[in-house]
């Protein structure tokens, strides 16, 4: 599998990157590298291997489903790069 | 160089006990050496004010009889990857530049709850990628030491590079490091000190800033095994607020430590893995790694060649994993909540925008790399894949430690290099965490420990390596390879 400008593009969108176009085809080559690097695990047998999901096997703790954390806006909103009164301001999304 | 004493934790409380010194002239002369010191770089963010302050409260609690334990009134760096409250946190980021958390991590917190005196924020590689600390956007560390008859300008590893030049540098006594494949141990490796990942699970994420939340574990950089212990066990410990935290007594590291001091290590089973000798590995790593199975054996260990089949998959592995894990991570990097916005037309406009500008090159790539192999129709041949190997090289390590306690490899396959080096191609840089990566997939606790010194007069580390949760049996092991090695150089002795 060998990664081309419009892959990229695809690829930068969905990571929400912006890429000057003149940076695409470098860019593939820099991916196509190490993409191509990482594909020799495809000659490991992984026939009926659980893929790992824990480094060290613990149960999943449960907590009671109670309210135990809020009443934060000011400190949730201290970095906001801009706010509304108590609310996150972003650009229109709805037009 | 800095003219300043090497403390180490146990001196320092030992000093302090007998008031000899106490934590505000301790704190004053540590900040005088990092003002002498700017050239480092070794910190993003100094926090001077906030450690006059806690060395005063270390002070006043001793005054009174009231005193936290070993780490009370002892100045060290905090890596600028656990959020602070009230004090900049950036991950060596542009998007991160000027956020101020609310809130404190678990780990600083126990941290600053034992008593120690946070004197700044450490330099690393933004978002810990990297390892040579040269990704900052607060500029590349340099490393202390430098090469015998040279004036190059070494890297310190990464991504704990600020840490560890902190302490080789003799401006912090320890620091706090995390490790996802490497990143503590590798540039404990290339400045001469000891550098510990715990067991995944010890030490609580809460409150670092997320790079692989699977691999990503903090951990102690410090002068000695005994220091390392000391900040270890000041470290972990269940925390709720981590659903991958393990929810198990922190052992006692301190007498394990004791224990293998004198130089004991009979009935000790140490393996080495014939797949770590690399080729082209130079003859100065290969002769300390030879050197290591001498010294431990001549303590009365037994040496057993052992086998780990899947060691050369680690790195793609790896490659993998972390990449996919931090795309994931990363993505709540917006512009909406905290950190750096930089404004669009449209929401997908302001997104693209302020990711570009915030993330440097190499946090880009890693994203991309990772957005990558989770999209649909490659999810299966990649991530899923590698988590298959995954499994595979976690099943090599159980089955050798069926039959020896510690595995014993060196830490990295260099010494420290000039910046510079390596820079051109990614893989590289990425091939400098070959001996640390597997047991960070494996979940393992492993430590560097300095061993000696190559022809250029630049430290050399080696790694042992345990059994999920057998940290005793480490710091056991590492106790009696310190005590070995005998190692007691320190940077700018050469010059």
């Amino acid at each position: 599998m060998s990664l081309n400008e419009d892959d990229v593009r695809k690829i930068a969108f969905l990571a929400r990157i912006r890429v000057d176009e003149a940076r695409l085809a470098p860019l593939a080559d820099e991916l196509n590298n190490i993409v191509g690097w990482v594909e020799q695990l495809s000659e490991v047998d992984t026939n009926g291997i659980a893929p790992m999901t824990s480094a060290v096997d613990i149960v999943t703790p449960l907590r009671k489903d109670v309210v135990n954390d809020g009443d934060k806006v000011e400190d949730i909103l201290a970095n906001a790069p801009d706010r509304e009164g108590p609310f996150f301001a972003v650009p229109k999304v709805v037009e | 160089m800095s003219t300043q004493k090497h403390w180490t934790i146990a001196a320092a409380a030992d000093a302090l006990a007998k008031g000899e010194v106490s934590s505000r002239e301790l704190t004053d002369q540590h900040i005088k050496a990092i003002e002498d010191n700017r050239i480092l770089n070794a910190f993003i963010t100094e926090s001077f004010d906030v450690a006059r302050e806690r060395a005063d409260a270390s002070d006043a609690r001793r005054a009174k009889g009231d005193v936290a334990g070993p780490m009370d009134g002892v100045p060290i760096a905090m890596k600028d990857l656990f959020c602070t409250e009230g004090v900049r946190t950036t991950a060596a980021s542009h998007i991160l530049e000027n956020f101020v958390p609310r809130y404190e991590s678990t780990v600083s917190g126990k941290l600053r709850d034992a008593g120690s005196v946070m004197l700044g924020k450490a330099n690393l590689d933004e978002f810990a990628m990297g390892s040579a600390n040269i990704t900052s956007y607060f500029g590349s560390v340099k490393n202390p030491w430098t090469p015998k008859g040279a004036n190059a300008d070494l890297v310190p590893g990464g991504s704990s590079g600020g840490s560890v030049a902190a302490v080789s540098g003799g401006v912090a006594i320890a620091a706090t490091g995390t490790d996802t494949g490497g990143s503590i141990r590798q540039p404990a490796s290339f400045t001469g000190l000891v550098g510990m990942k715990p067991t995944y699970g010890r030490c609580s994420r809460w409150g670092v800033v997320a790079f692989a939340s699977s691999l990503d574990q903090a951990g102690p950089i410090a002068h000695t095994v005994e220091d390392a212990a000391i900040m270890f066990e000041a470290m972990a410990g269940y925390d709720p607020k981590d659903s991958t935290s393990l929810d198990m007594p922190v052992p006692d590291c301190r007498a394990a430590v004791a224990a293998g001091a004198g130089g004991d290590a009979k009935g000790l089973r140490v393996g080495i893995p014939k797949e770590y000798t690399l080729d082209g590995m130079p003859a100065d790593i290969q002769k300390l790694w030879d050197q290591g199975v001498t010294w431990l054996k001549d303590m009365g260990a037994e040496i057993k060649d052992v086998s780990l089949p899947h060691t050369k998959y680690a790195l793609p592995t790896y490659y993998i994993v972390a990449p996919a894990e931090a795309s994931s991570n990363l993505a709540r990097y917006d512009g909406v909540r905290y950190g750096l916005r930089v404004p669009g037309g449209s929401l997908d406009e302001m997104y693209e925008l302020t990711r570009a500008e915030g993330f440097g090159d190499e946090v880009q790539r890693r994203i991309m790399i990772g957005t990558y192999v989770l999209s649909a129709g490659y999810y299966d041949a990649y991530y899923v894949k590698a988590q298959q190997v995954r499994t595979l090289i976690a099943n090599d390590f159980k089955s050798v430690f069926n039959d020896v306690d510690v595995v014993l490899t060196p830490t990295a396959p260099s010494a420290a290099f000039a910046k510079g080096e390596k820079m051109d191609d990614p893989i590289a840089m990425y091939l400098n965490d070959v001996f640390t990566v597997p047991a960070s997939l494996a979940g393992l606790p492993a430590m560097s420990v300095p061993g000696g010194l190559d022809a250029n007069g630049l430290p050399l580390g080696l790694q042992l390596i345990s059994g999920v949760c057998q940290e005793e049996t480490l710091f056991r092991a590492a106790a009696a390879l310190e005590h070995a090695a005998g190692f007691t150089a320190k940077a700018g002795d050469a010059s």
